[in-house]
This record gives structure tokens, sequence and C-alpha cells, in this order.
């Protein structure tokens, strides 16, 4: 039955050169695309410039509590007794009792150096990434307190969740040799790499 | 809220003789302490290593899967791999990256030249699709971790018609489609956004992803690998490139008897009947089908383009720059009232607004383009579909599908000709090495 033969070699053939090409379009479209990858690696990260400390950082990140952490920089703080990034507004006294605490989770550590200066210390196992101490720092005070993605943390996913929630746009894509991004005219001059 | 505020800057001159609160406070020198001012910790990203570690596992994985599935021909073997790629991929390495999201990375990366799409990423994306070319789909029956879970509770598999699965196969490629198109448009990850499964991996999730994955688990126990058969976008193109293997599985070893007792072995539907050839009659009716419809696909294809354009709008509500833009412009006109945290970080950035109404007009131009090339790409889909459903094709014996056949191994255990084999087998090796009998 020669007829009913014929259909399968044709087919085989037809399968094979096919193959050659998809197999080509697969090789070579990765091999342009590796062409074009520079960075070996991105990271997530916000830019505290544009954070409006909405919040979601704390509720949207699939870690629980957030990668995402207040980081403080030491060199911009005032050192205030009245730090507004720490007390609630009209605190009853300067203490650190937990009603004069603006932090919810009592993240913020304040410690007496001289006077009347305090210095101001993130905990950053209990930091939940609210951002309400930045806001109040940020308000009335210098903006030495600001949030960053934690990249010891971070799971890195491939589309972070908070930025996709995030209203003020504020996450993107940075190398990872750069992963931190910081206030507008600040540079760590103690910087340390964890 | 202004009244609090002027309390506390009142008590802010207060407290640390700052003229205006605006004004920044100088730092302090520390004459009596001498304390030292300390400095922040910014730890990195761990080693890139890791990622190029889940490159070679994928690699030996699929090697072993390839192996497995069509040289040892053992479902237990199989099924120990993906159990263990299940851990790996899934619980170890939170199934992020994985080759479906690959899929929106390398979308991007073809769409906007400034995105430098990491070479693991390309990895994970490539490597599955080259092993499909030769092997079959290997990666879905063992490596995937989407599919693991799936799998490990597949307990009363029941049929799907096969015009339903038809049916709900077309939910896939328009994922494809949207997830391309999204990728590309905005980098808005659909399929990480709606990942079923990443929830269990994590151990955490939104309560709406762990319904949706627990559901899609729910529907597997009777359903087999719902998510890989009809919404996975990745399986779409391995599907295509499975097609075209060289190798695949051959539920028989020799020569198929008809027996029928592979005819339920598989619980993903893809163990084809043998199929008579047409009669000349029904051939020349197929013809004149088959014409029909290859005339009606250029208009499937304009009628979707033309449709697609009403999606634009829908579609562009999913970027969060149209959505800030409609909300400022909605609180401006005095249709709303209050803001969101979006226009409160609209109106904090200071940008004008012309310039915002301008960017969203121009994405949602982009959507509208976007949602035209989804109509015409389902249209193409549907009368794809349609032209698929007509041709018929003589087939000897039960065959795996080779689009559909995910290479998991079930329907060997079924095939009395492949039991013959094996019992011939270890009648071989135990002649051969008489010491392992006793």
């Amino acid at each position: 039955m020669p007829e009913d033969r014929k259909p399968i070699p044709r087919r085989e053939f037809l399968r094979v050169g096919v193959r050659g090409v998809a197999l080509a379009a697969v090789v070579g479209g990765t091999g342009y695309l590796a062409t074009r990858s520079r960075e070996a690696r991105y990271v997530w990260q916000l830019d505290p410039s544009k954070c409006t400390q909405c919040g979601k950082c704390a509720t949207n990140c699939v870690l629980k509590p957030s990668a995402v952490k207040c980081v403080h920089a030491f060199a911009m703080c005032g050192y205030c007794e009245l730090c507004t990034g720490y007390f609630e507004p009209e605190p009853n006294a300067l203490t650190t009792a937990a009603e004069n605490q603006l932090c919810p989770v009592a993240a913020l550590k304040r410690t007496f150096v001289e006077d009347p200066y305090f210095e101001y210390e993130v905990d950053e196992p209990l930091c939940i990434g609210c951002g309400k101490c930045v806001e109040g720092c940020r308000s009335f005070g210098n903006g030495s307190l600001f949030l960053q993605v934690r990249h010891d943390r971070c799971l890195n996913c491939n589309e972070c969740a908070i930025a996709a929630a995030c209203p003020a746009n504020a996450f993107s894509r940075v190398p990872a040799t750069q992963g931190y991004l910081y206030r507008p005219g600040y540079s760590p001059a103690t910087r340390k790499e964890g | 809220m202004r009244a609090r505020s002027f309390i506390l800057v009142a008590l802010l001159i207060a407290a640390c003789g700052a003229a205006l609160a605006a004004e920044p406070v100088p730092p302090p020198e520390f004459t009596d302490t001498q304390h030292q001012v300390p400095g922040e910790q910014y730890p990195q990203p761990s080693a890139a290593a890791i990622q190029y570690l889940d490159v070679a596992v994928l690699f030996v994985a699929l090697c072993l899967a390839t192996f497995l599935a069509l040289r040892l021909r053992s479902r237990n073997a199989v099924f120990a791999l993906m159990v263990a790629c299940l851990v790996y991929f899934g619980f170890w390495r939170k199934g992020c990256v994985c080759p479906i999201g690959a899929i929106q990375n390398v979308t991007l990366a073809l769409a906007d030249p400034h995105y430098a799409i990491p070479l693991a990423v390309l990895a994970f994306f490539a490597l599955p699709l080259v092993f499909t070319l030769f092997f079959g789909r290997s990666f879905c029956a063992a490596v995937c971790p989407l599919g693991a879970i799936q799998d490990a509770v597949v307990i009363r598999p029941v049929g799907v018609p096969r015009w339903l699965e038809g049916g709900l196969r077309v939910l896939a490629y328009a994922y494809l489609g949207g997830a391309v198109i999204f990728a590309a448009t905005a980098p808005v990850f659909l399929i990480c956004r709606y990942d079923p499964f990443v929830g269990f991996f994590r151990l955490s999730g939104s309560l709406g992803m762990l319904l949706f994955g627990g559901g899609l688990l729910v529907v597997g126990l009777v359903i087999g690998r719902p998510y890989c058969r009809f919404l996975c976008p990745y399986g779409v193109l391995l599907g295509w490139l499975s097609r075209l293997s060289g190798r695949r599985v051959t539920i028989t070893p020799d020569q198929c008897v008809r027996c029928r007792l592979c005819e339920d072995a598989c619980p993903f539907g893809a163990i084809r009947k043998p199929v008579e050839p047409p009669t000349p009659a029904e051939r020349a009716a197929g013809r004149r089908r088959l014409a029909w419809l290859l005339g009606l696909l250029p208009l499937l294809v304009v009628v979707g383009f033309v449709a697609g354009g009403a999606l634009g709008t829908p579609f562009a509500k999913l970027h969060p720059e149209v959505v800030q833009a409609e909300r400022v412009r909605a609180e401006e006109l005095g249709e709303v009232v209050g803001t969101t945290d979006a226009s409160d970080a609209f109106y904090e950035s200071g940008q004008p607004v012309d310039e915002r109404y301008a960017e969203a007009r121009r994405l949602r131009s982009r959507f509208a383009l976007g949602g035209r090339l989804f109509g015409a790409w389902m249209g193409l889909v549907v009368g794809g579909m349609l032209i698929h459903l007509t041709l018929r094709r003589r087939r000897d014996d039960y065959e795996a599908d080779r689009g559909a056949c995910i290479a998991c191994g079930r329907c060997y255990d079924y095939c009395p000709v492949e039991l013959t084999r094996r019992k011939k087998q270890a009648e071989v090796s135990s002649a051969k090495n008489p010491s392992a009998k006793q």
C-alpha cells in the first residue's frame, strides 16, 4: 500500500525542517537577547524622593514582615530631643513610654547621647516598613529616616507586589551593584557593605 | 490634621531651637562625649551564584526527566524527580523565577531596549523550549513546580469532553496573548500577579491568590492539572514545540495491540484513539470545510483587530499611571470627593497636570493598539482551533497526542506490551546475574 505509507515520510520531513527553523529561532532569539544582557542582575528598589509613605510597603510585600525597612541616615539626623519621627503628635511626655511612640511596633530605639541630643536607631527585625516615622521625620525634621528595600531580605520577585501597588510609582529595577537609592543630596559617607 | 501640625511645629521650635520647621536641623557636634555618629548598613543581595545554580539544577533536572520518561519508562522515577523539583524550585527557591513568568521578561526585553534581561532568566525561558523541541514536554512532567503541585493531587481524574477541552484551551492562548501584550505595553506582569501557586510555595499570599490556587487544587482532584491544560501560557509554547519533537512518549514499546487498556490511563486527556481513514465522501466534505475555514481565518483576524479597539480603555485601567491620571481628572472636575493615595502622590510630586494627562493619553493609545493586537490574536486562535478540529488524520494505534502529552509516564503501566517487555527485561537481567535473585 504505497499510497498509505507515502504521507508519513513527508510529514516527518516537514517536521524535521520546521524543528530546525524553531531551534534556530529559539537559539537565535536567546543569543540576541543574551548579547544585550549586560547587567548580571537587577533588584527592586524604591526612590525615597518619590515615596509618599502611604503604608503599602508594610501590607503588600509577599514577606511578612515586609522586606522594606526604615533606614536611618545618622549623618543627616539632628538628634532632636523631640523627634517627630519618634514621638506621636502631642506626646504626653518625651519619654520612651509606648503611648508616646509613633512606631506601631516600637522598632525605633531612642538613646540619650548628651544634653540635649538623642540618637535614634531602627531595630530592623521589628520594623514593618509602614513609613510612619519617615513621614514624621520628613514633615518636620531633616528627613534622615527613609524607606528602602533591604536586599538581604527581598525575594526579588519577578514582579514586585509592592511596586504593583505603589501609588507614587516609586519602585523600579536598579542594577544590583547600586542597589540602594538615597535622598537627594545624601550619599552615605560611612557606607558599609553588609 | 492641620491643627495638629501647628502644634507640632510649635513644639519642634521649642525643642530644637530651629527658626523654621522647613529648615534642616544642623547635625550636632558632640563636644562633651565625643560620640561617633554611626554609619548605616546596606546589605547586598545574595550572591548571583545561586541563580546560576538554579540554571544548572534546571538543566540536570531536564536531562533526568527526559531520561526517566523516555528511556527508563518509569512512572515512579518521574514522580520522585517531580517531588524533588517541587521541593527545590517550589518550596526552597519559592517558585521565582519560573519559565512561565520568564515569557514576560523576554517580551519586555524585546519591546524595551533599555531592559537588560538577566542571563539566568533567559536560560530559564530557553532551556525547556529546546528540550521540548527534541524530547517532548518532560519539563511539564517532572520539573515545573506548578505542574508538580497539581500532579500530586490528581486523585480521581475524570475525562473532559474533547469539545470542552478544546474550548477551555482558548483560555491559555488568551492568557499568553494578554501576558505578552501587557509585558510589552506597560511592564505589568500578569502571569506573576495571578500566579495561583506561588502563595503556597512562600507560605503567604493574598486571599484572592490562595483562593484561586486552592480552587485549582480542589478542581485538580478530579480534573488533572487544570492550570497546565487550560491556563498555562508557557504550556502553549511547549505544546507547539512538542509537536515538532523527534523523540517522544510512545505508549507501547512495540506494536500496539489495540487492547484499549490505556484509554483511561491518562488523567490529562492526551491519549488519542485510532481513527479510521475517511471515506472519499468525508474527505471531500472535509476539504470543503477546510476551504471555508481558511477563508474565514483572515476575516476572524480582522474582526478581532477591529473589536479589540474596545479593549484599550479597560486594559489601560490595569496601569497605575492611567488610574492616577483618571482619578486626578475626576477630582479636578469635582466628580469625586476626597483624594486617594495615588492622587496624593501626584500632588506631592509637583508634576504639571497636563504632563500627566499627556502621559496617560499616550499609554491609553498604546493599550488601544495592544487591545487590537490581542483581538487579532484571539481571532487567529479561534480560527486556528476550528481548522485544527476539522483536520482528521488517520491513526492506526492508540497514541499520545504530540502537543498535549506531558510525558508523565502513567500510561506505560497500563500497556500489556510494555509489561511483557519489563518481564522479559527482568528475566534477562536475572539470568545475567543470578546472585541478585537470591
